[in-house]
């Protein structure tokens, strides 16, 4: 049999309406799409794909699944290991993880595993997630802090065995990075609404606007609780620290993003937060997040949007689908410049930046070339609004709080990675907020460790 | 859901509640504040907490209605509920035996010096209070202020009530009569700037309260950053309270600046809804 060696093409909002809208730019594939691509699948014995997953699903084996047209069964296979697969289906980076490993990698292009995920995925939430019957109810009660993908993996499953949880969140609104973070026109907030929803049913109790470390202590909860899970991840961002950067007009990704997902700005005045757009915009950065600010900077308006590394683009860390979608609805990219100082007028506002050429040195420690700086390169480069995406680290309020809990010197939670423990008894810890920055799929498979081996403490099982 | 336990009107457009928020108001101490969210389409804004009843379960909050979220906030009445509110957030204000200490408090910001006030006097200090207002109406907080301070001070611009003048006149005068061991001042920002350039030649270490625009209130954001000191701080988690000395309040008069045309408009669009409705009343 011939095998096809592209991937099926995802179907897609055109560029020239999505840069107008907030809507899902990709919208997933029909049916017939999905099994075309299915068919794709050669069925390796010793499946790749299935080490490249953080959470190791069977891949080959809900493929197959879908071939046979058996979808629920499909979408049961997935969620075995994996809670959020509508999620994950559209933000996992797979070209780094299961798609990198795909055998057809040496034919051409591998198979398409987020899009049959997220395919199989979204069938389910149009039907209605099923329930599942909880057996047996233990007198067993879970704290969780934050409702994030760590948060929310752990609460399904300590859920699903029959232990009460309640979730802590200190926003207004459950999801973390899922809800303020990632844009709607990636991942709709419906699908994360309807995940949570799915995790609520599970009986898990939802408190929002708990600040841990202010509202309540790490250790009062241990009073009422009996086991505590941390998944808090990491939402301080970063700045610069070059002059002039409270000017305004400079924004971190964070205040941004959540102004226009969480507070929902672009929709102001109908929602009351607003958000100033500029003509020329630059983000700095080369991330995910530096490509969600500048989309979502394109969509609002902004005339000219430019993405400023200090790499090149085979350096940077975002998303590949990311990078061409972004270039697809006008954003420019220029590489090899750090920024000096930001520069305003006489109300304070950003006019500018100064930048620094660099070039590519010997690798550093993540294995990328390192930038260095090309002497007396300096420029100017007008801006009206920055947004500063240079990456985020853990917010200190439970660490200051909870003085027996032993941080790392990022900032992080440290924890026996094998079963999520911290250094205090009862308490776990798993997600953004140990690892630092990282996935969605990451802070899930965490999530699903601590679960496990909360449940093995609690229930003196395994 | 926060429920409205109490309300009352202190001045045109000073308004006090009590809400009912038990975890906020075990926890509560001097200085520190929630973030509120009124309606589902709202915007979260920082309020202090100017008071507490840990039995009631309730916290107090005074605000001036300056825009559409605290004109929104002013008309829910008694009974009615705030949809979020979180918090206690901020650190609280560093409370100690410091001997003679003057507490400055300007407009709304009295209510909010009101609670650092108690905390220092019971903690036995010599406590001295200089509050003030536009007019006599402005005034606010004055009787719960004189029942716990050793000596009291007010002025108003117009001079209706205590001295006609500024509050940093009488600062001043103090100032140079005795030793004074430590200064807070909470009110308008360009207040807080004066009596912190007041102060400075004195030496008398001068805390303030800032108030930025906030997003999240807890790290999140960054929208909250100040300059203190030639580094970047988050008012929200580092602050609100900051030696006025080193803070770049020139920087933050601007910031507080930022949405200037959107504030209007949200209130422009807020007086037409209105309008309308009462419009399609005389339908
Ligand atoms: C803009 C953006 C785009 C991204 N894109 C991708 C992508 O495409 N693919 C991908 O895999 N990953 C992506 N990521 C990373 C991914 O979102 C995170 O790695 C993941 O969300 C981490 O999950 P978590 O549960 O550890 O923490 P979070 O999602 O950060 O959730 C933590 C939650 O805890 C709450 N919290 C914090 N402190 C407290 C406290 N003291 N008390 C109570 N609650 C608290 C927070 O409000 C938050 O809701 C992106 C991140 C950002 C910011
Ligand atoms: C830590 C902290 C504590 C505060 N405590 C109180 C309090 O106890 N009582 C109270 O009345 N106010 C307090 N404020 C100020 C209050 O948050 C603002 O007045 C409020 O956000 C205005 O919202 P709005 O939608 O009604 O007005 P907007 O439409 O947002 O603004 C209207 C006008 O108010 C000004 N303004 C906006 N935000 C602020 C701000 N943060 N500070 C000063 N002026 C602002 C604007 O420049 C504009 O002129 C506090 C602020 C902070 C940061
Ligand atoms: S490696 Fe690729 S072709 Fe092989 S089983 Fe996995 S998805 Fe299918
Ligand atoms: S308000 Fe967002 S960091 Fe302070």
């Amino acid at each position: 049999m011939k095998v096809l060696k592209t991937k099926t093409p995802m179907p897609e909002q055109p560029v020239e309406e999505r840069i107008r809208n907030f809507d899902e730019v990709a919208l997933g594939y029909t049916e017939e799409q999905a099994l075309i691509e299915a068919s794709r699948c050669l069925q390796c014995k010793d499946a790749p794909c299935i080490k490249g997953c953080p959470v190791n699903i069977d891949i080959p084996g809900f493929i197959r699944l879908i071939k046979e047209r058996r979808y629920d069964e499909a979408i049961k296979k997935i969620k075995e290991t994996n809670n959020l697969p509508a999620t994950t289906g559209r933000v996992c980076p797979q070209e780094n993880q299961c798609e990198a490993l795909c055998t057809l990698k040496r034919v051409g292009e591998p198979v398409a595993i987020g899009r049959l995920e997220r395919f199989v995925a979204d069938l389910e939430l149009k039907k209605g997630i099923e329930i599942p019957k909880i057996e047996k109810k233990y007198n067993k009660n879970v704290a969780v802090i934050g409702s994030g993908p760590a948060g929310l993996t752990v609460a399904g499953d300590l859920a699903k065995k029959g232990i009460n949880v309640s979730i802590f969140e200190a926003f207004h609104e459950p999801g973390g990075v899922l809800i303020y973070g990632i844009p709607e026109f990636r991942l709709p907030k419906r699908i994360v609404r309807a995940e949570i929803e799915y995790v609520k049913n599970l009986g898990v109790n939802i408190y929002t606007n708990v600040v841990v470390g202010r509202t309540i202590t790490i250790d009062e909860l241990l009073k009422e609780y009996d086991a505590v899970f941390i998944g808090t991840g990491a939402g301080a961002p970063q700045f610069l620290n070059i002059p002039g950067e409270n000017l305004v007009g400079i924004y971190s990704a964070n205040e941004f993003l959540t102004r226009v997902n969480l507070m929902k700005a672009y929709r102001f005045p109908e929602y009351d937060t607003p958000i100033k757009i500029g003509k020329r915009v630059g983000v700095i950065g080369g991330g995910n997040v530096a490509m969600d600010a500048a989309r979502t900077a394109i969509r609002l308006g902004a005339e000219e949007v430019h993405v400023l590394y200090r790499r090149t683009e085979e350096e940077m860390p975002a998303r590949y689908e990311e990078i061409i979608h972004a270039k697809e609805e006008g954003v420019r990219f220029n590489f090899l410049v750090a920024p000096v100082k930001f520069i305003g007028d006489e109300n304070g506002k950003v006019i500018g930046i100064e930048l620094q050429r660099m070039m590519l040195g010997e690798p550093d420690s993540s294995g990328r070339r390192r930038p260095i700086p090309v002497p007396n390169s300096n420029f100017f480069f007008p801006l009206d609004m920055v947004i500063v995406a240079i990456g985020t680290i853990p917010n200190p309020l439970i660490s200051m709080t909870t003085p027996d809990l032993a941080i790392s010197k990022h900032g992080t939670i440290i924890i026996d990675e094998t079963t999520g423990k911290t250094s205090k008894e009862r308490v776990y810890a798993g997600g953004d907020i140990a690892s630092g920055a990282a996935t969605v799929i990451n802070a899930m498979g965490a999530g699903k460790i601590s679960a496990r081996s909360i449940i093995k403490y609690l229930l003196r099982e395994n | 859901m926060f429920e409205i336990l109490e309300k009352k009107i202190l001045a045109p457009g000073v308004k006090l509640i009590k809400v009912k928020a038990p975890l906020i108001s075990q926890k509560a101490l001097a200085g520190q504040f929630v973030v509120i969210r009124v309606y589902d389409k709202g915007e979260r804004i920082p309020l202090t907490i100017a008071d507490k009843d840990e039995k009631e379960g309730s916290i107090t909050i005074v605000f001036q209605e300056v825009g559409k979220t605290t004109k929104l906030l002013g008309k829910l009445e008694k009974g009615e509920y705030i949809l979020d509110v979180v918090g206690p957030l901020g650190k609280p204000s560093d409370i100690d035996k410091y001997g003679v200490v003057i507490g400055v408090g300007g407009g709304v910001g009295i209510a909010a010096l009101f609670p650092i006030l108690k905390a220092l006097k019971s903690c036995g200090n010599y406590v001295i209070s200089i509050i003030g207002g536009r007019s006599k109406e402005y005034v606010i907080f004055k009787d719960e202020i004189e029942n716990i301070v050793d000596e009291a001070y007010i002025t108003t611009d117009d001079g209706t009530l205590g001295r006609k003048g500024l509050v940093t006149d009488v600062l001043k005068e103090l100032l140079e009569g005795r030793k004074i061991d430590r200064i807070w001042a909470v009110g308008p920002t360009i207040m807080m700037k004066v009596v912190s350039d007041v102060t400075r030649p004195y030496n008398v270490p001068t805390i303030v309260s800032l108030n930025p625009i906030m997003v999240d209130g807890t790290g999140m954001c960054g929208g909250c950053r100040v300059t203190v000191d030639g580094k970047i701080k988050f008012t929200c988690v580092d602050g609100p309270e900051f030696d006025g000395h080193l803070v770049d309040f020139d920087e933050l008069l601007l910031r507080l600046k930022t949405y200037k045309e959107e504030e209007m408009l949200a209130l422009k669009t807020l007086e037409e809804s209105e309008a309308n409705r009462i419009e399609s009343f005389k339908d």
